[in-house]
């Protein structure tokens, strides 16, 4: 009888554990087929890039060999620096992105800085101010806004900012999200952090450099990470206000290449040449990243 | 002493603000103005006449539209005149147009029968109507398409099993590359002939699935860039539902099971009510994402074909930019950001209410 019992108990665990078993296996089979759908794109870009272009469609006929390299050769990718500007795309997304968002960091973390902790007259409307143009997508303004950039005057005694590159920055250093997010942050640093230093005669932008910055490092990457993946998708707005080669980005150099002439070959290879700096730096910082958005959007 | 140092902070919060209030000033607000008042005029980007105040007229040419009865053609007895087919048949909608004066500057807009009568429905600006339901469209099947599948890729990848966290990071990739570019790489992939999605679709479905077209019929042009933005968005937002359902205190979790619920009924009456304001600020994130939907589409179908994916900011983008009508598209722009205003008043109104409750 007690046997029978222990037995029985036996029985339910190695069930309890096959089925444990059965359900981790169903687990790792679904996340590794998504993992099939999120990432053959890049993977078959990445193969066919390297690939004749006879061969890019034939391949995909048998679909396996759509996934396998073969005939490896670095033709596509001459062609690109060859006979498309691919370098000055690149270079142009680089300075804009990294200026945009060094300079973001500085002006949008000051005002919020002022916001949060200074007590000044007019500070309460600027706050609701603000506020209400986090809510102001680009797009609604994007036709008046080209009709501002068009009559701005610029050092060189130009009259105009249309197709350059400071006007794909400058426009987009001060965001009232990142204001709101960096706001948020300072809120929350203990006001006796700036007691003791105004005690020792600091001025609010000594106290801003050496007390707060460092306090509030994570918010600065979250912000910086949260703008580079808005800024390196910039599509609209430099559609736009490029007329020339000399000052596009990567995001529009692809669909000048697909209308120049539609070869498959060179075209995988310009996208498989402009992923690969962003999903490198993402999977160098991943933790960074995943933090940063996490944090950067649900706040009310 | 306290004093001194008020005034002092009355001078460095205005110096501090100074380069952001700058910016702001001519980059938003200055354009957020002056995009209203040209909403009121014919102004157009080049033009030898002076620009006009014209009132509500955009408005009116944005909006305007009608429901108009079809007659049918009647043969030479008063009977409605029929086709080999056995339909009746009726006027063009075109020529009731163009006879009637009342209905100048219309345009077709679709026809239907119903009722055993015949209907036209004209529009001042069929573009529009066109694009308002394309996007509206789209919206209503990309936000519960991402809610669902970016909360369930959250729970299969906050499960405490090994590796998962690479599982993460390999499905936020397509999130963080530029949407142009990988819209290219689609196109690419959804080749009506030769294209790896009809070839991996024949084959894993025994050929039972044909070639479908995708981005070249409009009947699933739309479907193709919703199932794109899919696979390039879901990443972000389960990410945001990740930091959501790292919230949830474990002994929540723990309740449920000591109350014997199976992981489905703690999905739907723990997880689900503990989720709320991550639900919210997702589906109101993705609306307005939907609404704003351009670059996956001037990329892969240009509004294409026959309109059937011309969106809203496509629209505001070809009247404005590309045929030159600055008050034109400044009123589109309006309207459009009228419909961002209500979408986020609802999202601070539930919120509101929620804390209310608490």
């Amino acid at each position: 009888m007690r046997k029978q019992v222990v037995d029985n108990s036996m029985r339910h665990n190695q069930k309890a554990r096959f089925q444990k078993k059965t359900l981790l296996f169903l687990d790792y089979f679904v996340m590794i087929l998504l993992a099939f759908f999120f990432l053959f794109p890049f993977w078959v870009m990445a193969v066919g890039s390297l690939k004749p272009e006879k061969l890019i469609f034939d391949d995909l006929k048998s679909v396996i060999w759509a996934f396998i390299p073969r005939d490896v050769n670095l033709e596509n990718y001459a062609y690109i620096f060859n006979r498309i500007p691919f370098l000055t795309y690149f270079k142009n997304t680089i300075v804009i992105v990294l200026t945009t968002i060094v300079s973001g960091l500085f002006v949008n973390s000051m005002i919020a800085y002022a916001l949060a902790r200074l007590r000044w007259k007019g500070k309460k409307f600027i706050i609701g101010a603000i506020l209400a143009l986090t809510i102001v997508p680009l797009e609604t303004i994007v036709v008046p806004l080209l009709m501002v950039s068009n009559k701005l005057p610029w050092f060189n005694g130009a009259t105009s900012w249309l197709d350059s590159l400071h006007v794909q920055i400058i426009p987009f250093i001060c965001d009232a999200f990142s204001i709101y997010l960096f706001y948020q942050s300072f809120i929350q640093i203990p006001k006796d952090y700036d007691e003791a230093a105004i005690m020792d005669g600091a001025n609010p932008f000594v106290i801003f450099s050496r007390v707060i910055i460092p306090l509030a490092r994570s918010t600065f990457v979250a912000v910086a990470i949260i703008q580079l993946i808005f800024l390196w998708s910039a599509y609209l707005w430099p559609l736009m206000v490029t007329r020339t080669e000399a000052f596009r980005p990567l995001t529009l150099g692809v669909t000048y290449l697909y209308n120049m002439d539609i070869r498959w070959g060179p075209i995988l290879a310009y996208a498989t040449l402009s992923n690969l700096p962003s999903v490198l730096l993402f999977i160098v910082f991943q933790k960074g990243f995943l933090r940063s958005i996490a944090s950067g959007s649900v706040k009310g | 002493m306290k004093k001194q140092g008020y005034s002092q902070d009355n001078f460095f919060g205005w110096l501090m603000s100074s380069p952001a209030l700058l910016l702001l000033t001519i980059f938003v607000i200055i354009p957020l103005v002056m995009g209203l008042g040209w909403s009121f005029t014919n102004k157009r980007l080049i033009s030898p006449l002076p620009t006009e105040y014209i009132g509500l007229k955009n408005y009116d040419s944005i909006l305007a539209i009608k429901l108009i009865p079809i007659d049918p053609i009647l043969d030479e007895n008063g009977k409605p005149q029929i086709d080999e087919k056995g339909n009746i048949q009726y006027f063009r909608v075109r020529d009731v147009i163009r006879a009637n004066p009342k209905y100048q500057d219309f345009r077709l807009y679709t026809e239907f029968n119903a009722f055993g009568n015949h209907f036209g429905i004209i529009a001042k600006d069929p573009d529009f109507y066109r694009a308002l339901i394309n996007t509206t469209l789209y919206v209503l099947m990309i936000v519960p398409a991402i809610g669902i599948i970016s909360l369930l890729l959250a729970l299969l990848v906050n499960q405490r099993i090994w590796g998962v966290s690479i599982f993460r990071v390999l499905y936020f990739i397509p999130s963080i590359t530029s949407i142009s570019v990988t819209s290219v790489v689609w196109m690419f992939l959804y080749n009506p002939d030769q294209g790896l999605i009809n070839q991996l679709l024949q084959k894993i479905s025994f050929g039972a699935f044909g070639f479908s077209p995708w981005l070249q019929s409009a009947d699933t042009a739309l479907l193709a860039i919703i199932l794109y933005t899919i696979w390039q968005a879901s990443g972000l937002f389960m990410v945001i539902f990740l930091g959501g359902l790292q919230d949830i205190p474990e002994d929540t979790y723990e309740a449920a099971k000591i109350d014997g619920a199976n992981p489905f009924q703690t999905l739907l009456y723990v997880v689900i009510p503990q989720l709320r304001n991550t639900i919210i600020y997702v589906v109101i994130t993705s609306s307005i994402l939907g609404f704003r939907l351009f670059t996956q589409v001037d990329v892969m179908t240009k509004g294409g074909p026959e309109g059937s994916t011309l969106t809203l900011m496509m629209h505001t983008v070809n009247e404005g930019f590309r045929n030159q009508k600055i008050g034109y598209a400044s009123a589109i722009s309006i309207v459009f950001f009228i419909f961002i205003l209500i979408l986020t008043f609802t999202q601070r109104k539930i919120f509101k209410s929620e804390n209310v409750l608490e």
